[in-house]
C-alpha cells in the first residue's frame, strides 16, 4: 500500500528526514516512535504533501502511484488521511458544511454522486457515535473553541467519515486524558479492516496498549534506526530513549 | 507555498466577469451632455408635474456649483459629465399585459442573469419590478399587493399616480444638495422604485428590483423611495449585474427610506456590477447615497449589503435615528479584487432617546484592490442612553491588496455607550492545508473560509439572496482568490 524509499526532506534548507525506508501493507498497523525532534511529524506532513517541506531525494509510492507530483487534496482523495497533531480552527465554517464538502469531493473523485442532505446527516450521526462525539460540536465551526480532547476526537470522526485507505495519526494521544484516549483508540480500532492500514506516530507507549501495532519503528535523527514488534515499544518504555541514542551513536 | 498562493491569485485574477454580455435592445435616448434643457427634456419625456421639474432644476443649479468629493480613499478618474447620456429607455415602453408581449431578447437578458421573471418568482413569493436601463418593464404582483394597500411600482408611475406621497417624501431624507452625486441624481434621475406600506400592514412578500445597466454610455440614476407607515413591515431586495463593457459607466443612485412609528424596513442589496477587467480597465463607478430615516418611535431600519462588483464603490447606507427607541443595523460584506476600489461603510446618527445601532462590516480584499471601511457614529445631545456596537473585520488574500478602516465617533451625550472592535486577518497556510488534506482544493478551501467569514452578514439576507450571495462570493473570489 505504501512504500517509502530513501526519503530525504528539508525545511528551510535544513535536512530533517535523512533516508527513510518503510513499507506498509493492507491490514497492518505501524507505530513510529522516537524522541522529540527526530522527524516524526515531518514524516507525517511530507506524506500528506505539505508544501512547507521539500523532498530532496527518494520516493513515496502509495497504491502504486508515485506521489511526487500529487497535490495534498489528490492524496486525500486517493485515500490518505492525516490526523493532525494540532488541528487548526476555521472560524465561521460549520463542521457540517466542512465535512459535507469534503465527503462530496471524495465521492466525486470516486465517480459517485454527491450525498443528499438527509443521507449525509444520517452518515454523520452514525459516525459521530463511533467516536462519541458530542452532537453539539458538529454544529460549531471547525475546531473553534474545541478542547484538546474534542479536537482529537473530531479528527478521528473525520477519518471515520472519509474512510481512508491509509491513516496517519500524528501524536493523536497528546493532550488526551485516559478516558478520551480510550474513546479515540476504540474509534480507530473499529475503523480497522484488512483493507486499510494505519501509521501511529507517538512519543509514548501508552497509546499502543489500546492500538496494538504489528510493527514498531524507532525514528531518530531522521532515520529509522530500529524496527521490531510491539515488544520493542515495551522495551522503550522500560529503558527510555537514551538507550537507543547510545546504541545508535556508539 | 507562497508561489502556490501567488499562482492561484493570478489564476483568479485571470477570471473574467461571468455575467459580461451586452444585449441588443434598441434604446431611445437623448444624446450626450447635461444642461438645463436636458433636465427639462427628461422631465417632459416623463410627463412630470411642474413641481418636480422645479425640483430637478433646483438640484441641477446646486450641482453646477458643487465639487466632486475627494475625502474618500479612492483614486477617482476624471469624469466628463458632458460625455454621458442622461436618459434612455427601451423603445417598446408600453405596459404589457402578458410576458408574451415583452421583447424576447429582454426576457433572455433576464434569463441569462438568472432572474426568473416568470412563474418561478410567483411560487417563490417575490414581486419583481425589473428595471432595464431606465424604464420599468414589467411589474408583477402589484394587484395582490394592492389588495393590502401596498403600493409597489416604478418611480415614474408613482409620480403620475401618487403625486402627493412622492411630493411629500422625495428629498426628505436626502436633500438635493446633500452631496455632489445626490445633487446630480436629483437633477436627472430617470426611474426607480416606489414603495408605500400602509399603517399596520405587514408586507406578505419580499419586494425585489433588479437593476441592470444596459445601453452604451448611459449613466444610471435610479431613485428609490420606501415609506413604511406606522406599525408596518417591509423587506426590500435589490440586486444588480451589468454587461461587460470597455468604457466606464457612472452610476449615482439615491435610496430614501422612511420608517414611521414602530415600522420596520429591511433593505438588502446584492451588487455585482462589472468591476473592470483584470488590468483595471472599464467597470462601473458606483456613487450611491442611501439613507434611512427612523422617523417614528420604536422604528427599525436594517441595511444588509453584499458588494462584489464595480470598479469604484462609494457608498454609505446610513440611518438617522430620530424616533425614541428606534433601532438600526448595518451588515455589510464588501469584496474587492484586481484593481477594484471600495470606500464603503455607514453613518448612524443618534438623535432620539434609547436609540440603538449595530454595525457589522466584513471587508475582503484580493488582487491589487483597496477596500476601506468608513463609518461615523454620532450621538446628539438629546440622545440619552444611545448605544452603538461596531465591528469591522478585514480579511486579506495575498499581499498586494489593502484594507483600511476609518471609524469616526462623535458623542455629545455622556450616557451613550459606543463600542468599536476591529480585526484584520489573513487566511493562513495552515487552514488551507487542513482543507487540502480533507480533499478540498485550494480554491474550494478559500471559498469555504470566505463564506464562513462573511456568514454573519449572509445570514441576514433573505433566503433567495443568501444563496445567490454565496455563489457570488465564490465567483468573485474563487476567480480571484476567494
Amino acid at each position: 500500500m505504501l512504500k517509502i524509499k530513501d526519503l530525504h526532506a528539508n525545511i528551510d534548507g535544513k535536512e530533517i528526514l535523512k533516508g527513510i525506508n518503510l513499507e506498509v501493507k493492507p491490514g497492518e498497523i505501524h507505530a513510529i516512535m522516537g524522541p522529540n525532534g527526530s522527524g516524526k511529524s515531518t514524516l507525517a506532513s511530507v506524506l500528506a504533501g505539505s508544501e512547507a517541506f521539500e523532498v530532496t531525494h527518494g520516493e513515496i509510492v502509495f497504491n502504486g502511484q508515485d506521489m511526487e507530483d500529487m497535490a495534498p487534496e489528490e492524496r486525500s482523495r486517493e485515500g490518505l488521511f492525516l490526523s493532525f497533531q494540532y488541528p487548526v480552527e476555521i472560524p465561521g465554517v460549520s463542521m457540517v458544511n466542512f465535512m459535507r464538502t469534503a465527503v462530496n469531493e471524495h465521492r466525486k473523485h470516486q465517480g459517485k454522486e454527491a450525498l443528499s442532505a438527509s443521507d449525509f446527516l444520517r452518515l454523520m450521526r452514525e459516525k459521530k457515535e463511533l467516536v462519541e462525539l458530542d452532537s453539539r460540536l458538529a454544529n460549531r465551526s471547525v475546531n473553534e473553541g474545541f478542547s484538546g480532547g474534542e479536537k482529537k476526537k473530531n479528527e478521528i470522526f473525520q477519518m471515520a467519515m472519509l474512510e481512508p485507505k491509509l491513516s496517519i495519526l500524528d501524536e493523536t494521544d497528546s493532550g488526551l486524558d485516559i478516558d478520551a484516549l480510550r474513546i479515540v483508540a476504540n474509534g480507530v480500532n473499529k475503523l480497522k479492516s484488512p483493507e486499510n492500514a494505519t501509521i501511529v506516530i507517538t512519543h509514548y507507549q501508552r497509546l499502543l496498549d489500546y492500538i496494538v501495532p504489528d510493527y514498531v519503528h524507532i525514528l531518530y535523527k531522521g532515520k529509522i534506526v530500529r524496527t521490531g514488534g510491539k515488544e520493542l515499544a515495551m522495551e522503550l518504555e522500560a529503558k527510555g530513549y537514551d538507550w537507543i541514542k547510545k546504541e545508535v551513536e556508539a | 507555498m507562497a508561489s502556490e498562493q501567488d499562482k492561484l491569485l493570478n489564476d483568479i485574477t485571470e477570471k473574467e466577469y461571468e455575467f459580461g454580455f451586452t444585449s441588443e435592445i434598441e434604446a431611445e435616448d437623448i444624446g450626450k451632455g447635461l444642461n438645463e434643457d436636458i433636465v427639462r427634456i427628461i422631465s417632459a419625456k416623463k410627463n412630470e408635474p411642474e413641481w418636480l421639474l422645479e425640483y430637478r432644476l433646483d438640484a441641477y443649479r446646486k450641482w453646477v456649483n458643487m465639487k466632486t468629493p475627494e475625502w474618500a480613499h479612492l483614486k477617482l478618474p476624471k469624469i466628463d459629465y458632458q460625455d454621458i447620456i442622461y436618459y434612455s429607455a427601451p423603445k417598446r415602453k408600453a405596459q404589457y399585459e402578458s410576458l408574451d408581449e415583452v421583447d424576447p431578447e429582454l426576457l433572455e437578458t433576464f434569463e441569462k442573469l438568472g432572474i426568473p421573471l416568470q412563474e418561478q418568482k410567483q411560487l417563490a413569493g417575490v414581486a419583481v419590478d425589473a428595471v432595464l436601463d431606465s424604464v420599468s418593464v414589467k411589474t408583477t404582483y402589484k394587484e395582490t399587493l394592492a389588495e393590502m394597500g401596498v403600493i409597489f411600482c416604478s418611480f415614474s408611475e408613482a409620480v403620475q399616480e401618487h403625486p402627493d406621497l412622492v411630493k411629500k417624501y422625495l428629498g426628505s431624507v436626502v436633500p438635493t444638495n446633500d452631496n455632489y452625486f445626490a445633487a446630480l441624481n436629483s437633477a436627472v434621475f430617470s426611474d426607480g422604485s416606489f414603495v408605500y406600506i400602509p399603517k399596520g400592514v405587514r408586507c406578505p412578500m419580499e419586494l425585489s428590483t433588479y437593476f441592470r445597466i444596459n445601453a452604451m454610455n448611459t449613466g444610471q440614476f435610479e431613485r428609490t423611495l420606501v415609506i413604511a407607515d406606522d406599525d408596518s413591515y417591509v423587506s426590500y431586495l435589490e440586486g444588480c449585474t451589468a454587461p461587460m463593457r470597455d468604457e466606464n459607466q457612472l452610476h449615482a443612485a439615491i435610496v430614501e427610506l422612511i420608517a414611521m412609528d414602530n415600522a420596520e424596513i429591511k433593505y438588502s442589496t446584492v451588487q455585482n456590477w462589472y468591476p473592470g477587467n483584470k488590468k483595471g480597465e472599464g467597470g462601473i463607478y458606483n456613487f450611491v447615497t442611501k439613507r434611512g430615516f427612523c422617523k417614528g418611535e420604536g422604528s427599525k431600519i436594517s441595511w444588509t449589503q453584499v458588494e462584489t462588483g464595480s470598479a469604484i464603490t462609494w457608498k454609505y447606507p446610513s440611518t438617522i435615528l430620530k424616533g425614541d427607541n428606534s433601532i438600526s443595523e448595518f451588515y455589510s460584506v464588501a469584496v474587492t479584487n484586481n484593481y477594484q476600489q471600495a470606500d464603503t461603510g455607514t453613518k448612524m446618527i443618534h438623535l432620539g432617546k434609547n436609540t440603538k445601532s449595530t454595525i457589522i462590516s466584513k471587508g475582503i480584499s484580493a488582487g491589487k484592490s483597496h477596500n476601506s471601511y468608513r463609518g461615523l457614529v454620532r450621538v446628539g445631545k438629546r440622545a440619552e442612553n444611545a448605544r452603538n456596537f461596531s465591528q469591522c473585520d478585514s480579511l486579506l488574500l495575498g499581499d498586494t491588496c489593502g484594507a483600511h478602516t476609518f471609524p469616526y465617533i462623535d458623542v455629545k451625550n455622556n450616557s451613550a455607550v459606543v463600542e468599536h472592535e476591529a480585526t484584520t486577518s489573513k487566511i493562513s497556510e495552515d487552514q488551507i492545508f487542513y482543507c487540502n488534506q480533507r480533499g478540498l482544493d485550494t480554491e474550494a478551501a478559500i471559498g469555504l473560509i470566505v463564506n464562513g467569514y462573511a456568514k454573519e452578514v449572509l445570514n441576514k439576507l433573505p433566503m433567495e439572496f443568501a444563496v445567490e450571495a454565496q455563489k457570488l462570493l465564490a465567483i468573485t473570489l474563487e476567480g480571484s482568490v476567494g
